[in-house]
């Protein structure tokens, strides 16, 4: 059934889109698309199994009700043609009379009545399955002059607040009557004009409530607003709750209170700097800016749940497309992540997504062959690791095929015909651009273009991604975001006269450059061998070698690699400032920072810097 | 006096708002200088409020006098109101 729906969803949409563009009714290809979906909803029609929900909250709604009337007809009445009988008469066409009381209490001594006045009253007990706004309208044409009310009965009362208590939120009392039937809309009106008479009489800025003003003039029991009243203040109280739970801002203002918190960031470290020793006050400010920068980071969080759980859609329909049978498990959905993050993750995570669905998940009766269940498990993971956040697609299909993706990089002449590579090295081969091994092109993937996408995507927002395979068990595709976009903890290094910063996160130690040389740009750490990259030779900064030089340790995917340089300034909160398109094309830099002196600092991007450096290596090696 | 016969009073027409005022004076009339009024209501062929309300008051007018009225033989119209109204006369 659902499957029904959602495409009907789709046509509404799209025909509703249609109309600011002044199509105001379908063209053909919509009308008949609007046939086949109602063709494909028929067979539900025609089941039956689901009834209708009745179209009114009307506690008379299908069932009977029993009312109290209380009329009494105008003097004049009978001189204006009305009998009163013949309401009596009609309101026994309506439902069941129970009751009648004939008031002739009013009847005057003989001598003073007047034939052609109306002198008696009646109060009826009507029980009806028609709702009290027809029953108001019997009494249409001698309303102006009498007195009619109509409540409902004792016996119902009971059935009044119940219908009360279980309609959803509403902090409009007239709504709520009217919505119970307790009240009709003439009657509501009445009660809210005289309401604002006496609120004008009166001069009271209070008005009288209107629930008072019902019972007082006999229209509902007191019951039955005391239930109504209870509602609205129940509504009040949630919404109130949630109001204060909950308020929207204009992500500008947020983006520029951010902005705001950065500078203050920067202007607090330059105390640090110029300061020399820091004073105890100094210390309890530098203490509260780094709450503010948390807490105003911590505004700009949403949980990427929301995100994630629109892919359901997306692998429902992917897999009517490809006939396949895939259940989608989403986990860590309450995991934060910067929004402007999330945006633009979303359309890389769709194409991954697309990919696993099409590529890596088999049809049932391959699985079956296999020995796997035949419907398939595609698992989207977020969860947070070291000032990161992680974003995995998983699924459980065949799996990249290392062999096959080795003989099309070299056909395509990526790698060399003998080149030795690791696993790793191939399974990144997917990301080349125009690199497809997909025997066959479908109009979801297969054509060789998104992955490379999806690299550089996730590239631009500092981010890496790895792919996990086993051959007949399945592929992790791994995104690994920063939290941030505007701010990291940084370590701040110095070679020569020039300021580095190396995000935090990727530092995991720092030793001392051994004196004498092993000879290669490596060294002796613990037994292991450690490369390293001398950022004085990298960038060809001039000037002599400090006499101790420290080697900054740095991680990337696993791999270590030491960073030289001449000297540990500490950490330091860093703002981001992203480099001019100037320099878009410089790789190992990801943006540059003001330090508390005014100088600028370059923030290394130790992915590429690693990858790079390894490049040259292997390029010196070849030599 | 209570062996005196009461006088009866026959309709032969419509009891309605055309001709109440003419049988509540009638009615009035008869009670006045009789010892109790006996309503024949079968010639009664249409009832109605106005109608209803003659009756009503000679009720109420032979209590306010001590004088006995009766009221007999309803016609199908009458029994229809009263039935309706929950009356009984």
């Amino acid at each position: 059934m659902v499957s029904a729906l959602l495409p009907c969803v789709d046509h509404i949409s799209s025909l509703i889109e249609g109309i600011p563009e002044g199509r105001l009714s379908p063209d053909a290809a919509q009308a008949a698309t609007g046939a086949r979906l109602l063709a494909g909803l028929e067979p539900y029609l025609s089941e039956g199994s689901a009834p209708l929900p009745p179209a009114t909250a009307e506690v008379t709604a299908g069932s009977d009700a029993a009312w109290h009337l209380d009329l009494r007809f105008g003097p004049d009445c009978l001189r204006n043609g009305m009998d009163p009988l013949s309401f009596l008469r009609y309101l026994s066409s309506l439902g069941e009379i129970t009751h009648v009381v004939t008031d002739t209490d009013r009847l005057p001594e003989a001598a003073a009545m007047d034939p052609e006045t109306c002198y008696l009253g009646f109060a009826v007990d009507l029980t009806t399955a028609a709702p009290k706004s027809e029953i108001e309208a019997v009494f249409d044409f001698v309303r102006e002059d009498s007195d009619i009310r109509i409540t409902p009965a004792e016996s119902s009362l009971d059935a009044y607040v119940k219908a009360i208590r279980a309609m959803p939120e509403n902090d409009r009392i007239g709504d709520v009557l009217i919505t119970s039937g307790a009240v009709t809309e003439q009657e509501m009106a009445e009660a809210l004009r005289i309401q604002q008479e006496r609120t004008a009489k009166l001069g009271s800025a209070t008005p009288v409530p209107i629930g008072e003003i019902l019972i007082e003039q006999g229209i509902v029991p007191r019951d039955i607003v005391d239930a109504a009243l209870s509602k609205q203040r129940r509504t009040t109280e949630t919404r109130s709750s949630q109001d204060t739970r909950t308020i929207r801002v204009d992500a500008a203002r947020l983006d520029k209170l951010i902005d705001l918190v950065g500078e203050l960031v920067i202007a607090q470290s330059s105390t640090g700097v110029a300061g020399g020793g820091i004073s105890e006050a100094q210390s309890e400010v530098m203490r509260l800016v780094d709450e503010v920068r948390h807490s105003a980071l911590s505004l700009r969080m949403v949980p990427i749940g929301t995100t994630l759980r629109r892919f359901e859609r997306v692998v429902r329909d992917v897999c009517m497309e490809l006939g396949k049978e895939v259940s989608l498990v989403i986990t860590g959905g309450d995991t934060e992540m910067d929004k402007a993050l999330v945006e633009r993750i979303s359309d890389p995570l769709l194409h991954l997504v697309r990919n696993s669905l099409d590529h890596g998940i088999e049809q049932a009766a391959e699985r079956r062959r296999h020995g796997k269940s035949p419907q398939g498990t595609l698992r989207l993971n977020a969860y947070h690791d070291a000032g990161n956040i992680v974003i995995e697609v998983t699924d459980d299909g065949h799996g990249l095929d290392r062999d096959r993706i080795l003989a099309k990089a070299v056909e395509r002449e990526l790698v060399g015909p003998d080149a030795v590579l690791t696993d790793a090295e191939v399974y990144n081969l997917i990301f080349e651009p125009g690199f497809s091994t997909a025997a066959s092109v479908s109009n979801l993937s297969g054509r060789g273009v998104g992955m490379d996408v999806v690299k550089r995507n996730v590239g631009a927002l500092r981010g890496s991604i790895e792919v996990e395979t086993t051959r007949g068990i399945g592929t992790t595709i791994r995104i690994r975001l920063p939290l941030t976009l505007a701010i990291i903890d940084g370590f701040l290094v110095g070679v020569g006269p020039s300021s580095f910063i190396v995000p935090l996160d990727r530092v995991t130690e720092c030793v001392e450059l051994p004196v004498g040389q092993l000879g290669r740009e490596c060294m002796n750490l613990r037994g292991e061998v450690l490369p390293f990259i001398r950022l004085r030779q990298l960038f060809h900064i001039p000037g002599a070698e400090a006499r101790r030089q420290s080697v900054v340790i740095v991680e990337q995917s696993g791999q270590r690699t030491g960073l030289v340089v001449d000297s540990l300034l500490g950490e330091l909160q860093t703002v981001i400032k992203p480099l001019g398109v100037l320099f878009s094309r410089v790789k190992c830099v990801s943006g540059s920072t003001i330090l508390g002196n005014g100088e600028i600092a370059l923030i290394l991007d130790v992915g590429p810097l690693i990858a790079d450096h390894s490049d040259r290596e292997v390029a010196a090696l070849g030599v | 006096m209570t062996d005196t016969p009461l006088r009866r009073f026959a309709f032969d027409d419509e009891l309605t708002i055309v001709t109440a005022a003419e049988h509540r004076e009638r009615l009035l009339a008869a009670l006045g200088d009789s010892h109790g009024v006996r309503l024949d209501l079968s010639g009664v062929s249409d009832l109605d409020t106005a109608g209803l309300q003659v009756l009503l008051l000679a009720r109420d007018e032979g209590a306010r006098l001590g004088l006995p009225v009766e009221f007999t033989e309803p016609s199908p119209a009458v029994a229809d109101v009263l039935a309706l109204t929950r009356l009984e006369l």
